[in-house]
């Protein structure tokens, strides 16, 4: 979001634009009259606010830098995936990721809501969802032979990645989703948007639960 | 890989604090913030008042304002931002002889604001007990002036830091926060005299 003050320069060029557009107001409604001084007025905000919401979409957001913990042998991988967790192609990549190191396997399920009880603070229904599928994958990563841990994180997977990085201080983030088409999580642009967000490397496995199942059959 | 292994080699946030803007900013925006909500408490009187007492009679007859020497007054705040924006570049160009000029010339046009608001408010013909005009005149402009002066409390600490050397081109916190501060207050004032003064 722009923020009109976040530097000296910027508060500087806020009062300036600040100056012109009470000057266009009282020049217009003293050269004209009150009420073109009025349209200059609403003119001049709703250009500003139009101009706030581009911006905001324009500014690139800064990076999340976790901090590192732990000995210098031990990587620290940051598994955040609703239903994936349990397939056989992460497993492979955490594998792939921790050779060579002792491996801390830290696995997120965010706590998918609807909108509507988001916004009317109607958890608990999805975070105890999220646990019982959190459950069912450490279960299923165990049996794999990868000692995970876990926890329910916020609905929002971006803020669910960036609150367990400055807690866990991962060394790297995989983010695992169904297939393209069947992923509202690749719709949302939710790998992409961790690239911009987190300073560490991300890797995005597509795990096809169902391509799975016809194979174990 | 290469952008991680950079990553920590630079000091990481810890745990709960925002990598998305630093504490100080964080701060001064909280409170910046709060404010607006103080100057809109006040604002919404004003125009209450304003609007009770009907477009044909604001100011209410009795009362003059000294429109032109707040004007005057109005250029002096603001050629006092342009210093302290300039004083901001000289220390980001190395320059701490034009920081100290800058943070000086600031101070001293703050100053002169006050003091010539003050000589005005002796000046002006009525009181603060004069009805609701008088009160929130008085109330809007006061407050703003309690905001300049401590603005340049601000200014003086910075300034008495700068001529002792405290400040560097990457190393300027003390005058970048004020800076903020004193920006704020112009912008205010520019709201306050736009409303009351002239429309």
């Amino acid at each position: 979001m722009i923020n009109p003050l976040r530097s000296e320069a910027e508060a500087y060029r806020f009062l300036l634009l600040t100056v012109g557009y009470f000057a266009a107001i009282v020049i217009a409604a003293l050269a004209i009259g009150a009420w073109a001084g009025f349209v200059v007025f609403v003119l001049l905000t709703v250009a500003g606010v139009v101009y706030v919401v581009r911006a905001r979409r324009a500014e690139p957001p800064r990076q999340a830098v976790p901090s590192r913990r732990g000995r210098e042998d031990v990587r620290r991988i940051l598994v955040i995936a609703n239903e994936t967790v349990g397939g056989e192609r992460l497993r492979e990549e955490i594998r792939r990721r921790s050779e060579g190191y002792e491996e801390q396997v830290l696995v997120v399920c965010p706590a998918l809501n609807s909108p509507l009880r988001h916004w009317a603070s109607d958890e608990d229904g999805a975070r105890a969802q999220a646990q019982e599928r959190l459950n069912a994958s450490l279960a299923r990563l165990r049996q794999l032979g990868i000692d995970a841990k876990g926890e329910v994180g916020d609905g929002e997977p971006l803020q669910a990645m960036e609150d367990a990085l400055r807690l866990f201080g991962a060394d790297e983030i995989i983010i695992s989703t169904h297939p393209e088409g069947r992923s509202h999580w690749l719709e949302r642009g939710i790998v992409e948007g961790a690239r911009e967000r987190f300073a560490v490397p991300i890797t995005h496995v597509v795990v096809d639960l169902e391509a799975e199942r016809e194979e174990v059959r | 890989m290469a952008v991680h292994a950079e990553a920590h080699a630079a000091h990481p946030p810890a745990a709960h604090q925002s990598s998305r803007i630093d504490a100080p900013t964080l701060g001064m925006l909280l409170f910046i913030g709060s404010e607006i909500m103080l100057f809109g408490s006040f604002f919404t009187i004003y125009f209450f008042d304003r609007v009770v007492a009907g477009p044909d009679e604001w100011p209410p007859g009795e009362f003059h304002l000294p429109v032109f020497v707040a004007g005057v007054n109005t250029a002096i705040l603001l050629t006092s931002s342009f210093t302290m924006h300039w004083a901001l570049q000289a220390i980001k160009r190395g320059s701490r002889a034009g920081l100290q000029a800058g943070l000086v010339l600031t101070f001293l046009l703050g100053l002169t604001f006050l003091l010539t608001q003050v000589r005005e408010y002796s000046r002006v013909g009525f009181a603060p007990d004069d009805g609701s005009f008088g009160s929130t005149f008085y109330g809007l402009t006061g407050l703003h002036g309690a905001h300049v002066f401590v603005g340049l409390t601000l200014l003086a600490f910075a300034t008495i830091r700068a001529f002792r050397g405290h400040f560097s081109p990457q190393a300027h916190w003390g005058v970048e926060i004020p800076g903020i501060y004193w920006h704020f207050v112009d912008v205010m004032w520019i709201v306050v005299y736009t409303t009351v003064y002239i429309l």
